[in-house]
């Protein structure tokens, strides 16, 4: 039986982030990784870019191809993981191979939520969340024409664009009244619900697939709302459920994800986790929740890896946060998702200019920074999310916010130096 | 790690550094022919913050722990481990913004002037000698160097 000091389940953003975490500190200390897919560690968010033409097959990659070796990691890739024995220390593999660890982190990410309708087994509908996916609809668009996309969000926007610009008719069908609805408010989603109208992607909002039609393939979908599509090429986009299957009956605390404090360890000392699978600090809100995103996974990942590696660190980074882009508009979203529904518990400023699709709308509370959309003027946007981590009271300048030039020279004199204390120079005249 | 620290008190405001910091990324490396006949126009990737009498320059300061990095989706941002700097190889760039939304200095720029969108950021002036910015600034108020102690 294979042993090693840090084991990590998983091989996307959560485990290369702990990877570099670990080999902050421990440069020597043995790290393997196992992961059922066989690939290179790879950027699923890079997938929509890969389908687009965009990137080739060698730039979906994360990582160099040397990037195992340079690090010091074993990848057991090809293997899945079936069984954990904590009071062992083991892993146990599909293949009946054990290996042992000292520290555990488990990144084993989520799988793509597929709604309880008959015939989403066809063969030509598909998720969006793996290299297969899109190696197979690469294979499915030869001679299709109508493209239906199941789902709204981030995800099922992107490929609609791509799609469309593939030159489909395509669909995209949202059981919300808007697209977006988790992430940006009424306004920003009516921007992005025109922008698609523009391009001639049909968007149909308040409804979903209620019957697929057709032999081994899907011909046509009827929809609840009596509509009937033709249809080549279903995808289906409506969010992942963490892959929590592993530490089913092993003691590890489970809530909607794998439960973990803000050193990313779970409820068992020494088994960590981290990305789609797991739940994690919200700097905003202040509570633990699911937050599938890329970048949290990876920071997640990371914190993880100090702390297995002896260097007590926090995760106090992530919060729900999105930078995309449809059809060249750029969108950028952060904290707090502030909409009509819960707008009571806010104070909140904007600025709209629907002709330019630009929109600027900033939330508070107590003169804290809670959440923002930028729609179209995303410049610098990491500014803000600075301050709404650390808190900073903006009463002063809330207003400059508004303005696209915003920036570290509307901040009170004492606050901005304070905040770039480590690259100025004061006290030179 | 040698870098660029800026002294906002004698900065005058002339964009001086941008400008520089243009040239020292368009093909030419001559200002004349930089701005009057490269296509696309070279960009600067130094801010200047202006809220007159107030102004600075606010260079990337190629953080220890860079959000950008961590942020980018396809791994064209990473920390250079042998010379510190926060690199960006615009070849896997896709122009996902996530470092945009990421870097808590506003430091990283989207490149809006070409068709496929990319973003900008400092290299310290990679293959040149000495970065242009500093070198360029008539009043002296960026200067290089580890610490703010040792600058030139």
């Amino acid at each position: 039986m294979s042993a090693f000091e840090y084991l990590i389940i998983g091989n996307s953003a959560g485990a290369v982030g702990c990877v570099e975490g670990i080999r902050d500190v421990d440069q020597r200390g043995k790290i393997a990784v196992i992961s059922e897919e066989k690939h290179h560690a790879y950027s699923r968010a890079l997938i929509p870019y890969y389908l687009d033409g965009k990137i080739d097959r060698e730039k979906i990659y994360y990582r160099p191809p040397d990037f195992y070796e340079k690090y010091g990691v074993v990848p057991l890739l090809g293997k899945k993981a079936v069984t954990l024995d904590l009071a062992r220390r083991e892993v146990e593999l599909l293949d009946g191979e054990r290996v042992g660890y000292g520290k555990l982190l488990l990144a084993t990410g989520g799988r793509p939520f597929l709604p309880p309708i008959a015939g989403l087994d066809k063969r030509n509908v598909f998720t969006f969340l793996s290299l297969e996916d899109v190696l197979g609809i690469e294979k499915a668009l030869a001679g299709a024409k109508n493209a239906v996309i199941l789902g709204g969000g981030v995800i099922g926007l992107m490929a609609a664009e791509v799609l469309k610009k593939k030159g489909l008719d395509v669909f995209v069908l949202e059981l919300a009244q808007r697209v977006l609805a988790p992430v940006v408010d009424e306004t920003a989603s009516g921007i992005v619900e025109t922008l698609f109208a523009e391009n001639g992607v049909k968007v149909y909002t308040g409804t979903t697939i209620k019957e697929v039609h057709g032999g081994d393939a899907v011909e046509k979908v009827t929809l609840t709302d009596g509509r009937t599509l033709s249809c080549d090429l279903l995808l289906i986009a409506v969010g992942v459920v963490p892959r929590v299957e592993l530490v089913k009956n092993t003691g590890i605390k489970v809530n909607r994800g794998i439960v973990t404090d803000q050193r990313m360890q779970t409820s068992v000392p020494d088994v960590y986790a981290c990305g789609d699978c797991a739940e994690a600090y919200d700097f905003v809100t202040g509570t633990s929740r699911l937050i599938p995103l890329w970048p949290n996974a990876y920071v997640g990942g990371r914190i993880a890896g100090y702390n297995m590696a002896g260097m007590s660190r926090e995760y106090v980074w992530g919060t729900s946060m999105n930078a995309m882009h449809f059809f060249n508009l750029y969108i950028i979203n952060a904290g707090i998702n502030v909409t009509q529904e819960n707008a009571g518990g806010y104070e909140a400023i904007s600025k709209l200019d629907r002709d330019r699709k630009i929109y600027r709308k900033f939330a508070f509370r107590e003169g804290r920074l809670q959440g923002f959309v930028l729609v179209g003027e995303v410049a610098r946007a990491g500014i803000l999310v600075n301050l709404m981590r650390k808190k900073i009271d903006v009463r002063g300048f809330a207003q400059a916010l508004l303005d696209k030039n915003f920036g570290y020279k509307d901040l009170p004199d004492e606050l901005r130096w304070q905040l770039l204390k480590d690259d100025v120079l004061l006290g030179v005249i | 790690m040698e870098r660029v620290f800026v002294k906002p008190e004698v900065c005058i405001g002339c964009h001086l550094c941008a400008v520089w910091c243009a040239v020292a990324h368009s093909r030419s490396k001559n200002i004349i022919k930089a701005f009057l006949y490269e296509e696309p126009r070279p960009l600067p990737r130094v801010i200047v913050e202006e809220r007159l009498p107030l102004t600075f320059a606010l260079p990337c300061r190629h953080c220890a722990e860079p959000d950008c990095v961590f942020a980018c989706i396809s791994g064209a941002l990473y920390k250079d481990r042998q010379t510190g700097r926060v690199v960006h190889d615009a070849s896997r760039c896709v122009g996902c913004c996530s470092c945009v939304m990421a870097c808590p200095y506003g430091c990283i720029i989207l490149n809006n002037e070409e068709e496929e969108k990319k973003v900008l950021k400092c290299d310290l002036c990679a293959g040149l000698e000495f970065p242009y910015c500093v070198r360029h600034c008539p009043n002296g108020a960026l200067v290089y160097g580890s610490t703010k102690g040792d600058c030139r």
